[in-house]
């Protein structure tokens, strides 16, 4: 029971000393006011016990006391929400050029895939000191990635992929839980963040079976599923071409400008009338049913890789056919 | 002084000081209520602008499934019975007790109508494939969605439909205290506020009639 | 007049026509109108359903005293605090001051002989009776196993338990919400005695005007709610369901827009307790009183506006967290004011510290803590790593629990010689009250420091690491639960054997108090002409003077 009993947890990423900081400023503000509330609380009760022919003295109040007491309330509350969503942004804004890993939640277990195509189930390990992206998604119910020692936490929903990324500082081993209950064995979806040296890191890689990177595994099904013959430049396209499209914006039929993203790479498979390009037929056929949740983070992973490329009659003003 | 008022029988409940407080208390009572009516259908009405937003081919779609002939028809027919509910509370107001019970009953009729109509509407869709969970195939080539539009057709409309149901129960005991002459021109509260009640139920309806049935149409 | 109104002042003799005595049998209780009767309705099946609420509660703690999960089978574990957190939200902490305390006193602290719709109120007992019968059913039959927030798609599609009954329960236990609110919005407008002008009512009453609004506003909301996951259970039309094109986030915005103002009716009735007992027993009007009663507002217009924050990581947009992280900051400022107020009250006061006073004073350093805390989830960065461990849990414990319930308690110990003409017990409740208040702290001060070492909650088994603290919290889970079996022991022996009072033992201002004790039927002889504001204690010790 006391075996690494701890009253804080250990921090190791870059923010969480950052959250750490703020959390302490919070836990003392907290401190001061309740031992001032209490220790006047104690003095009031002392110093006015009821006494034999002591009355209380009637007092209405006093303005100037209660603009003080909410003005420094307010301008303290104020100082932590902009010190928290300080903090918010870096815990949120991802660097360039962060690993990315793909995982995929569901009851009740964790898939992950590194950026080189190796697979862990309930355990991620990582090199210390590179930024991290994990692109998530349920097969199921809403769950939650959250390692405590990063200080993060992001929920993972279905339909609908969500982000999170960290730069681990200190070798170790950490807690991953699922916070967000999910069902009978919520308390079992737990695994362990691992972090490395970097040469350990590969060591470890190395020795994990090779599987396809996500986008090897991407470009081969966006072979596999003909995806290719519609969307890449010949005499059968009848697509949009996606090379260097990932980030971009798309006009829709519906008159909507959506961003080319995670989101709208999946919908355009699983429901492709939804969003559809402008300037195109409505010819293309769903693939619901045909593609696993993973499979659609590895052709994402492969349309991010693709850069612009001049294609025949759109991206290019020189119009160079290929 | 005020004296506990021996009003065991009369219009004037025991706990009311008058009957103008008694009137007073009891619209205000009716208005709170409604208030909350409003929240309730409002958050069906969120929904239904969330999804709308997300699937803008499907609402089309499944508006183009309904009829603007029978919607235009009942949102008479409703308005008719808000008419003739204006009507029993002014007869109530002038102590006419058979006016009272009358317009009631008209009112209760028109409402049978719409609920009649609706009833054969929900039997087309029925025979469409287009109650979801029930009843559910849509042509190939739906628009995703359509399933959503569907369910939120079924749910905001069957929830005003339960909402005059109500409306209906409430009519019956209002009419028969007015034929026992409960009501006079000094004390028609209770006709008031169904009145009130009413006229609500049918404005639910009014905002509900466009944003179902007259999507894309001119 | 207030000679007239204060003539049975000094009568110490009970009547005979008190409400208790007029009518016996159980048709008489089933089938009353009168709104003490019904608040002792209240008051029973409240005590019923807080007991159930409370063995779940018990049967958790002590799941989690070992780390592994060996009490009890995930499943029933699921179903165990899932069953607290509905039966003690739904079925307690959202009715009990109002329907206890609010109905009992409203219409007396108002000089009126009943609420608005007397018929309507007794309906709206029948309605949580019937609601908690249903959960109760749920419960018997397999219980659910969502969580009390019974998140989609989890529970429109996932969960093989009970949900529509449950959701059935709450449903039908929110109309009798809706009613309770409309008939207080109604009766405080409108049958205020003569003279009794807005500015010179009880807080008490002010804080109940402020929750009816929210009761009024917020619970259709989740009522829609509850009706679109029992449809999407019942017939799959896709409206959380990712899977059909639904959006499961949806949900938590419909949820919440009711959920978190929820929070603010089981908390402003108890404020407006405490200002009634921090009155009383420092003998003074309540200090800065204008403004502690638009605070009661503001806490209620402010804290529709902030449902979001509990979903800072649920994946909406930075802006929007931004907007309801500023926003929950602000509904953070009305409640300290409220606060500093009490304290200031106590200042050059005539403090007694009889029961009641300990559970306020409790509260104010409890409710301190539990509202402070509620600034680190407002906080952005702060709120990423404590979402959904057992931070949350600790702070809304400790503003559920040491707030509520001690106002509860303590409103309970204060009216008790009103509603039963009999005091408590002195002595044992004032140690019943230092035990629920050590035990209270020892169960929960421990989970703010586990959640931030990130135990989440909802967990059956845990990390070895995190057990002492769960040990520390069991213990004081059991203090806790000793300290509550007390009241309910001499608070019944009370009725039979404690002391005789007279119309106002506490010699406290208030129209409540000038009426015997237990009240009659019709609550005043003759209805007061109130002439000066609450708390008027300068001129309550001049006639006690005068009389004496």
């Amino acid at each position: 029971m006391f075996q690494d009993f701890s009253l804080f947890p250990e921090a190791a990423s870059t923010v969480a000393g950052r959250v750490d900081e703020l959390y302490l400023f919070l836990v003392g503000m907290t401190a001061f006011a309740a031992t001032g509330i209490f220790s006047t609380l104690l003095f009031f009760a002392v110093r006015y016990r009821r006494r034999q022919g002591r009355k209380a003295t009637q007092i209405e109040g006093s303005i100037p006391l209660e603009v003080l007491w909410s003005a420094v309330p307010l301008a303290l509350f104020v100082f932590a929400f902009g010190w928290g969503a300080k903090v918010y942004l870096e815990v949120h804004n991802r660097p360039k050029d962060c690993m990315q890993f793909y995982v995929t939640g569901k009851q009740w277990m964790w898939k992950i895939q590194h950026p080189t195509g190796q697979r862990e189930i309930n355990a991620l390990h990582i090199p210390v000191g590179e930024p991290i992206e994990l692109t998530m998604i349920s097969e199921d119910v809403i769950h939650d990635f959250f390692v405590p020692a990063f200080r993060v936490k992001r929920d993972v929903v279905p339909g609908m992929y969500t982000s999170i990324w960290f730069e681990a500082t200190k070798v170790g081993t950490y807690h991953l839980f699922c916070a967000e209950y999910c069902g009978t064995k919520h308390s079992q979806m737990i695994g362990e963040v691992i972090v490395m040296d970097p040469a350990d890191y590969e060591q470890w890689l190395s020795g994990q079976p090779a599987g396809a990177d996500p986008v090897e595994s991407g470009r081969l099904l966006f072979e596999n599923l003909l995806c290719a013959t519609c969307h890449e430049p010949g005499p059968r396209q009848r697509g949009p071409s996606l090379a260097g499209r990932f980030g971009t914006k798309v006009g829709t039929q519906a008159g909507r400008q959506v961003p080319f993203d995670e989101d709208y790479v999946r919908s355009s498979i699983l429901d492709p009338m939804l969003d559809l390009s402008v300037g195109f037929e409505p010819v293309m056929q769903t693939y619901k049913g045909q593609v696993t949740e993973t499979n659609i983070q590895h052709l994402i992973a492969y349309l991010k890789s693709i850069g612009a490329q001049p294609v025949a009659g759109e991206t290019s003003a020189e119009g160079e056919e290929l | 002084m005020p004296e506990l008022a021996a009003t065991h029988h009369g219009p004037l409940a025991h706990h009311f000081e008058t009957l103008e407080q008694q009137k007073d208390t009891c619209t205000l009572g009716m208005w709170a209520f409604l208030v909350q009516e409003v929240m309730f259908f409002g958050g069906l009405f969120a929904c239904y602008i969330v999804y709308r937003f997300l699937y803008p081919a499907a609402f089309l779609e499944g508006a183009h499934h309904l009829s603007p002939a029978w919607g235009t028809f009942n949102t008479v027919v409703l308005i008719g019975s808000s008419l003739t509910m204006a009507l029993s509370v002014r007869a109530a107001q002038l102590g006419r007790r058979r006016g009272t019970a009358g317009f009631i009953l008209a009112t209760m009729a028109l409402a049978c109508v719409f609920l009649g109509v609706k009833w054969i509407e929900y039997g087309h869709k029925f025979e469409d494939g287009l109650i979801p969970g029930v009843a559910w195939h849509p042509e190939p080539g739906a628009a995703h969605g359509l399933r959503i539009y569907f369910g939120l057709y079924f749910t905001m409309t069957g929830m005003h439909a339960l909402h005059m149901v109500v409306g209906l129960v409430l009519m019956v005991f209002v009419a028969l205290r007015a034929l026992r002459g409960r009501y006079s021109p000094d004390n028609y509260i209770g006709v008031e506020v169904l009145g009130l009640y009413w006229h609500f139920v049918d404005l639910v309806w009014i905002f509900l009639f466009p944003l179902l049935y007259l999507l894309g149409r001119h | 007049m207030t000679t007239s109104a204060r003539s049975s002042y000094l009568d110490a003799e009970p009547r005979e026509d008190n409400y208790l005595a007029a009518g016996y049998g159980i048709k008489s209780w089933l089938l009353t109108v009168d709104h003490k009767r019904i608040a002792l309705l209240y008051l029973i099946s409240l005590t019923a359903f807080f007991t159930v609420g409370g063995l779940f509660a018990v049967l958790v703690r002590l799941e989690l005293l070992t780390p592994q999960g060996d009490l009890f089978q995930s499943e029933i574990y699921n179903r165990l605090f899932t069953m607290h957190g509905t039966f003690m939200v739904f079925f307690f902490l959202l009715p009990s001051v109002p329907a206890v305390f609010g109905n009992f006193l409203l219409p007396l602290m108002l000089g009126a002989r009943d609420v608005a719709f007397p018929k309507l109120n007794l309906l709206s007992w029948y309605l949580y009776v019937a609601g908690g019968l249903l959960s109760f059913v749920a419960m018997l039959a397999g219980g659910v196993d969502t969580g009390w927030t019974f998140y989609a798609p989890y529970s429109s599609t996932y969960a093989n338990s009970q949900v529509i009954v449950s959701a059935l329960g709450i449903f039908v236990a929110g109309f009798s919400s809706i009613l309770t609110g409309v008939n207080f919005i109604a009766t405080i407008h409108k049958m205020r005695a003569p003279g009794l002008t807005w500015f010179r009512l009880p807080l008490f009453v002010w804080a109940h005007y402020a929750t009816s609004l929210i009761m009024v506003l917020g619970t259709p909301v989740v009522a829609v709610t509850i009706v679109l996951v029992a449809i999407e259970r019942l017939f799959h039309v896709g409206v959380f369901d990712p899977a059909l094109g639904g959006d499961p986030v949806l949900f938590q915005h419909l949820f919440w827009f009711y959920s978190h103002p929820a929070v603010y009716i089981m908390i402003l009735p108890a404020m407006g307790i405490m200002s009634e007992l921090i009155a009383a027993f420092s003998r003074k009007r309540v200090f800065g009183y204008p403004v502690v009663a638009i605070s009661s507002l503001a806490i209620a217009v402010l804290g529709f506006l902030v449902w979001g924050h509990h979903m800072f990581v649920s994946g909406q947009s930075v802006f929007a967290g931004f907007v309801f992280s500023l926003l929950s900051m602000l509904v953070a400022v009305p409640s300290a004011i409220k606060v500093f107020n009490w304290t200031a009250t106590l200042y050059r006061g005539s403090l007694s510290f009889r029961t009641p006073m300990l559970y306020a004073l409790g509260f104010i350093g409890l409710f301190t803590i539990g509202g402070l805390t509620g600034v680190f989830l407002a906080s952005l960065a702060v709120d990423v790593h404590v979402h959904d461990t057992y931070f949350v849990v600790a702070h809304f414990h400790y503003v559920m629990v040491g707030g509520v319930v001690m106002a509860y308690m303590g409103g309970l110990h204060f009216w008790w010689p009103k509603f039963f003409g009999r005091m408590y017990p002195e002595n044992v409740a004032r140690t019943a009250a230092v035990l629920i208040f050590a035990g209270f702290n020892l169960t929960f001060f421990p989970q703010f420091l586990l959640g931030y070492l990130g135990m989440p909650r909802r967990y059956h088994a845990y990390p070895e690491e995190f057990q002492v603290l769960n040990v520390l919290s069991t213990a004081g889970a059991s203090v806790l639960g000793l300290g509550f079996l007390l009241p309910l022991c001499y608070l019944a022996w009370s009725l039979k054997y404690g002391r005789k009072v007279g119309p106002n033992p506490w010699h406290a201002a208030g129209l409540e108090w000038t009426t015997t004790s237990p009240p009659p039927k019709h609550n005043f002889d003759a209805i007061p002409t109130v002439e000066h504001g609450a708390y008027a204690y300068a001129e309550l010790d001049a006639e006690e003077v005068a009389h004496a």
